[in-house]
Formats: C-alpha cells, sequence, structure tokens
C-alpha cells in the first residue's frame, strides 16, 4: 500500500490514487452546497429547538428531501473517511498497521453508511405526533 | 502550514460529529417521543456553543476546501495562495457572526427574560 497525499499535487502514478484525489474534490464541491443548505435549515431559518419528529415528518413528505439526506449522508461519509485514510497514511509508518486501520476505517464506513440508509429509508411518520407542539424547549 | 493544519483538524471534527449525528438521528426509528427527547438536548446553551464550534469548522473546511482546489486547479493558484487564506478566513468570520447570533438568540431571549423577571418583582 503506497503512502497517498491527498492535499499535495494529485498522484502521478494513476489508479485508485488519482480517482480518490478527484473524488475528494468533486465530492467537496457537492458537499459545499449540501451542507450550507442542510445547516441553514437546521439552524437559521428554524431553530434547532424545532427540529422535531414532526419537522422531519413534514419535510420528508417530499421524497426529494429523502434524496438531500441520502447524498448528504454518502458524500460527507465517503469524503471524510477517504481522507482520514490519507491521514493514517501520513501518521502511521508501519504497513502492517495500515492495513488493519484502514480495514477498520472500511467496516465502519459501510456499518454507519447502512444505519444512515436504514433510519431515511425506514422513517415513518405517526399520525398522532402531530398533535404535540412543534418546538421542545427548555427555557 | 496553518491552513493545512486547521483543515485537518476542522475535518476530523467533522468527521466525528458526523458519526455521532448518524447514531442520533437513527433515533428517529424510536418515534417522537424519545427523537425529541433527544432533540431536547441541543437546545442547552453549552449544546449551541458546541453546535457554533462545528458550524465554524464547517465554514473554515469549506471556503478552505475551495482555496485548496483553486490552488490546484489554476496555474496562478499556488502564487496567490496565501492572501487567499485571508480571505478564506474574513469569509469564515463574515459567515459565522450572524450565523453564531441567531443560534445564540434563545438564550439570550431566556437570560434577558429571566433578568427581567427577577428585577420587576
Amino acid at each position: 500500500m503506497r503512502i497517498s497525499n491527498g492535499y499535495g499535487p494529485r498522484p502521478a502514478s494513476g489508479g485508485f490514487e488519482a480517482f480518490s484525489w478527484y473524488f475528494i474534490r468533486v465530492s467537496g464541491i457537492a458537499l459545499i452546497f449540501l451542507v450550507i443548505i442542510h445547516l441553514l435549515v437546521m439552524h437559521v431559518t428554524t431553530d434547532v429547538a424545532c427540529t422535531t419528529f414532526q419537522f422531519v415528518a413534514s419535510r420528508y413528505a417530499n421524497p426529494l428531501w429523502r434524496l438531500f439526506d441520502w447524498l448528504l449522508l454518502t458524500l460527507a461519509l465517503l469524503h471524510g473517511m477517504n481522507s482520514l485514510r490519507i491521514v493514517i497514511d501520513d501518521y502511521v509508518p508501519s504497513r502492517t498497521w495500515r492495513i488493519r486501520i484502514v480495514s477498520l476505517l472500511a467496516i465502519l464506513t459501510l456499518v454507519f453508511f447502512m444505519l444512515g440508509t436504514i433510519t431515511i429509508i425506514a422513517f415513518q411518520n405517526v399520525p398522532a405526533s402531530l398533535l404535540g407542539p412543534h418546538c421542545v424547549q427548555f427555557h | 502550514m496553518w491552513a493545512w493544519l486547521l483543515h485537518r483538524v476542522t475535518g476530523i471534527g467533522i468527521l466525528l460529529f458526523l458519526l455521532i449525528h448518524i447514531v442520533d438521528v437513527s433515533l428517529l426509528g424510536f418515534g417522537p417521543a424519545v427523537y425529541n427527547d433527544g432533540i431536547r438536548l441541543f437546545d442547552f446553551w453549552i449544546a449551541r456553543l458546541l453546535s457554533l464550534a462545528l458550524i465554524a469548522a464547517v465554514l473554515f473546511h469549506a471556503f478552505n476546501g475551495i482555496r485548496i482546489m483553486l490552488i490546484d486547479f489554476l496555474s496562478k493558484g499556488a502564487h496567490y495562495q496565501k492572501v487567499m487564506f485571508y480571505i478564506v478566513l474574513a469569509l469564515a468570520v463574515v459567515c459565522f457572526v450572524p450565523t453564531a447570533f441567531i443560534v445564540l438568540k434563545p438564550v439570550f431571549v431566556a437570560f434577558f427574560h429571566g433578568f427581567v423577571t427577577a428585577h420587576t418583582k
């Protein structure tokens, strides 16, 4: 396993490292829009104390929001985990340990991807929940 | 070097939050009572401050990511890397200040409400 460098110049060897170099940048451009819209929706246009189950239900009435959230989940997870792999290449000199840690990262990525995807796909509105208050507040 | 270090540290921080966030959002599967109990935690002032740290990290990481791509893809990019770093910092601060005000507004409102009721009795 070669030591990659995602921050520096594009890997000249081509193959997976060059693909990964492009993927970090392309997913990064998409994530700028996805993450900033997500933050505006969850913290600016709606107070975070109002992002309740009911709020999710009203948003998920439109299936495009599920697609939006799933893209955000997938791209953020792959962008982050692939970048973490490069950070590990920088700090773990032992080839054996790099392979062990990166394998663990791959398994974690799959587990978190599945958990997030199941949450988005399986969400179902509970009709009675719409009766309660829309914002939870402690003050 | 500072841009490189900040990009790495904010990236790892955001990734750690993402993993926690995937787990806390999965509480949706347990129904409204459980999920809304979880959302309650985000209303605490300390949680709001932590959200602001996350928002600051995201803003820096996003703007510096654009800077990295400009360095990679423009022939003059590396030449302007330092001035672009200052632009990144300025943009992050400009976007952060109004967001911080909006996120902390309920805390201010609660604080002054408590202050006024304590002094008008």
